[in-house]
């Protein structure tokens, strides 16, 4: 049962059941987010509706970028011989 | 003492009979101990033991609540899981430091005064050592060394933050700081926050842990940075500072896991960054922060050690750790695979694992506080969470490029304790309820409520959307990353340089004007002086000693020592006397 679960997240064949699959959770989670009950807003955002698929998709690609930038522009990254 | 036995006792003193075991009744010496622990801390009751004086100070030995109660349970389970993990071991070395490391962890939570406490905090920093040393290797060494150096100095600002507020408050006992915070508080904060990797303080995390054995890395992952929470918890709730710093530890954490390629250094410095949602716990300070760093860090010990074992796994089927060099392995470690996602979602805080109880905790209760920066912050590093070590390491390591490795599933003891590790994860998060009943306050909390599943879920799956988008930025790259022990190891260079060249060069110079100019003046001179000793001051000395002892055997002659010569003599003066009177009357 394992290793078909696992296969089925590795094997080039399943791709496209695996997109589909990761799209109609993307829209159901949004979806649901609509419809869910919200009386202990504390901030703004908490009362808007998907705005933590903004929001995460969001901090993920700023999470991403920024790093890189900090490694090549900022000269974090270094060969690994630095120190030797 | 009677109804009650200390666990760390039990460690400590266990540990001693374990070289002179061997094969199986070793394995069934080595799990006896930290289930006798186990059950210790079950039936322990709260109060006060061990209670005594020592150079004049109160000395309380053991110092039992809820809140030392939790994390020796938390402790003693992953003690349990650890051994089980490190069964297959061949050495018993190992094994002794891993005990002796988890029976001092246990030592400091249960410490009632600064010094009991400060004996354990250097016992945890030798015996995690030995399992960087185990490793073996320069660089373990290394590593190793850097690591004791850089704790030993922690130890030594404690102690002197100890001595201070000893001073100062008349009371080595060991609760929260009250007050106006001196300088011997300061010092103090100063030592726990290098156990817990706070920033600038962490990079002796980040560089020992990938270096240590692949076995022992798991008892580094859960007990010296978790200590360092109890300790902060137990006295500094509520001090601002920290919640800044544990925010700003939660991002830096993240960022720097985007550029790492050794599988577990990611790993570190996700530990690094979950011990910030922790430290902004204990600083908001709050009942329910407080309640939410306590049980963060109880499911952060399962979880991250999970996840250590994971790439401890692959590290040991494949001997390698680089990112770059990992791949295609989800054919021939399913297992693995599926028990290292376990500990990716409890850690990334998705519903039914155990970090979505846990860590929305803390962030609601910087939401209650009114920090709505924390909050944003603390939910991009989720996001970040979830990147690295759900989809990122496992991706990179897992599945992407096949690189042909040849792997199998690690040994049955490796699984049976990763799996120890992953129901636990699951039954956190299914039902927290004994959890919340463990914590040190009331728990008024509800972690299943619709908003919260569908925000967490929104915020964790759109991250996996970007990840989608941007894979190939995130591609591994064969480098390392410059971190704060650039300045020690830069520095130490440095120092290095200094002794080697400056100093060595005007240590020579001394020496060549010495050898060329002063040496050959002071052996002239020294010549100079022992002939005018022999020839002058003795031929003087001498010379008047032999004048001396020729007079007196001249002398001597004429002490005959017969009448008649004395009378002769006395007749010849006589005669003479008349001779000068004599001539010199006239």
């Amino acid at each position: 049962m394992i290793k078909r679960v696992v296969d089925f997240f590795g094997d080039e064949e399943h791709a496209n059941q695996r997109r589909r699959l990761f799209y109609l959770v993307l829209v159901l989670i949004v979806i649901a987010d609509f419809l869910v009950h919200r009386e202990h807003a504390e901030y703004l955002w908490d009362r808007l509706p998907g705005w933590s698929a903004v929001y995460g998709f969001l901090s993920c690609v700023l999470l991403i970028f920024v790093s890189k930038f900090l490694g090549h522009r900022a000269g974090l990254m270094r060969r690994e011989d630095y120190y030797d | 003492m009677t109804d009650f036995v200390h666990p760390a006792l039990l460690f400590i003193l266990g540990a001693l009979p374990i070289p002179f075991l061997n094969g199986s009744i070793r394995k069934a010496y080595l799990l006896l101990i930290p289930a006798l622990a186990i059950l210790a801390v079950l039936t322990i009751q709260p109060g006060s033991y061990g209670a005594t004086q020592f150079i004049g100070q109160e000395i309380l030995i053991a110092k039992v609540d809820k809140l030392s109660i939790v994390f020796a349970t938390v402790f003693t389970i992953m003690a349990l899981i650890g051994t089980v993990y490190a069964l297959h071991l061949p050495r018993p070395g190992q094994h002794v430091a891993a005990f002796v490391y988890v029976g001092s962890a246990l030592g400091v939570v249960f410490a009632g005064d600064y010094l009991t406490l400060y004996l354990f905090w250097e016992g945890m920093a030798f015996a995690s050592a030995y399992l960087v040393f185990a490793q073996g290797g320069r660089q373990a060494i290394a590593a190793g060394f850097r690591y004791l150096m850089v704790h030993i100095t922690g130890g030594v600002v404690l102690l002197g933050g100890v001595i201070l507020h000893g001073l100062s408050t008349d009371s080595l006992l060991f609760g929260p700081i009250a007050g106006e915070m001196g300088v011997g508080a300061y010092l103090i904060l100063a030592g726990f926050m290098l156990n817990a990797a706070v920033p600038p303080l962490n990079a002796w995390l980040t560089d020992a842990y990938p270096e240590a054995t692949v076995t022992g890395a798991v008892f580094m992952s859960a007990f010296t940075t978790k200590t360092a929470v109890y300790v902060l918890a137990r006295a500094f709730p509520g001090t601002e500072l920290l919640v800044w710093l544990g925010t700003a530890m939660a991002l830096y954490g993240v960022v720097y896991a985007v550029l790492e390629n050794d599988c577990r250094r990611l790993l570190a410095y996700h530990i690094v960054s979950q011990v910030g949602y922790m430290v902004a716990g204990v600083g908001i300070g709050t009942e329910m922060a407080v309640n939410g760093a306590t049980s963060h860090a109880f499911a952060h010990i399962l979880y991250k050690a999970l996840l250590f074992m994971g790439a401890g796994a692959v590290i040991y089927v494949t001997g390698r750790r680089k990112l770059t060099e990992l791949g295609g392995l989800y054919k021939t470690m399913p297992v693995t695979v599926a028990l290292y996602m376990v500990g990716a979602f409890a850690i990334s805080a998705f519903p039914f694992f155990s970090g979505f109880v846990t860590k929305s905790m803390v962030v609601a209760a910087a939401g209650q506080d009114h920090r709505a920066l924390v909050v944003l912050a603390l939910t991009m590093a989720s996001a970040g969470t979830f990147l690295h070590t759900g989809l990122k390491l496992p991706y990179y390591m897992f599945f992407g490029t096949d690189r042909k490795l040849e792997a199998r599933e690690p040994p049955r003891n490796m699984l049976v304790a990763m799996g120890m590790a992953a129901v636990l994860c699951i039954a956190i998060g299914v039902v927290p309820q004994p959890l919340y009943a463990l914590l040190p306050y009331p728990v008024d909390f509800e972690p299943y409520t619709g908003v919260h599943v569908t925000e967490s879920l929104g915020v964790l799956m759109f991250t996996a959307l970007g990840f989608v988008i941007f894979l190939r930025a995130l591609d591994p790259e064969n480098t390392i990353s410059i971190d704060t022990d650039w300045f020690y190891r830069k520095g130490a260079r440095v120092f290095m340089w200094i002794a080697g060249k400056p100093l060595t060069r005007y240590e020579k110079t001394v020496s060549d004007v010495s050898e060329t100019a002063a040496l050959p003046f002071l052996h002239g001179a020294a010549r100079a002086g022992l002939w005018i000793d022999l020839a002058g001051v003795d031929a003087i000395v001498n010379g008047v000693a032999r004048a001396i002892l020729n007079g007196g055997g001249t002398l001597r002659r004429l002490q005959t020592g017969v009448v008649t010569h004395y009378a002769l003599a006395m007749i010849a003066g006589v005669i003479a006397a008349t001779v000068v009177f004599a001539v010199v009357w006239r």
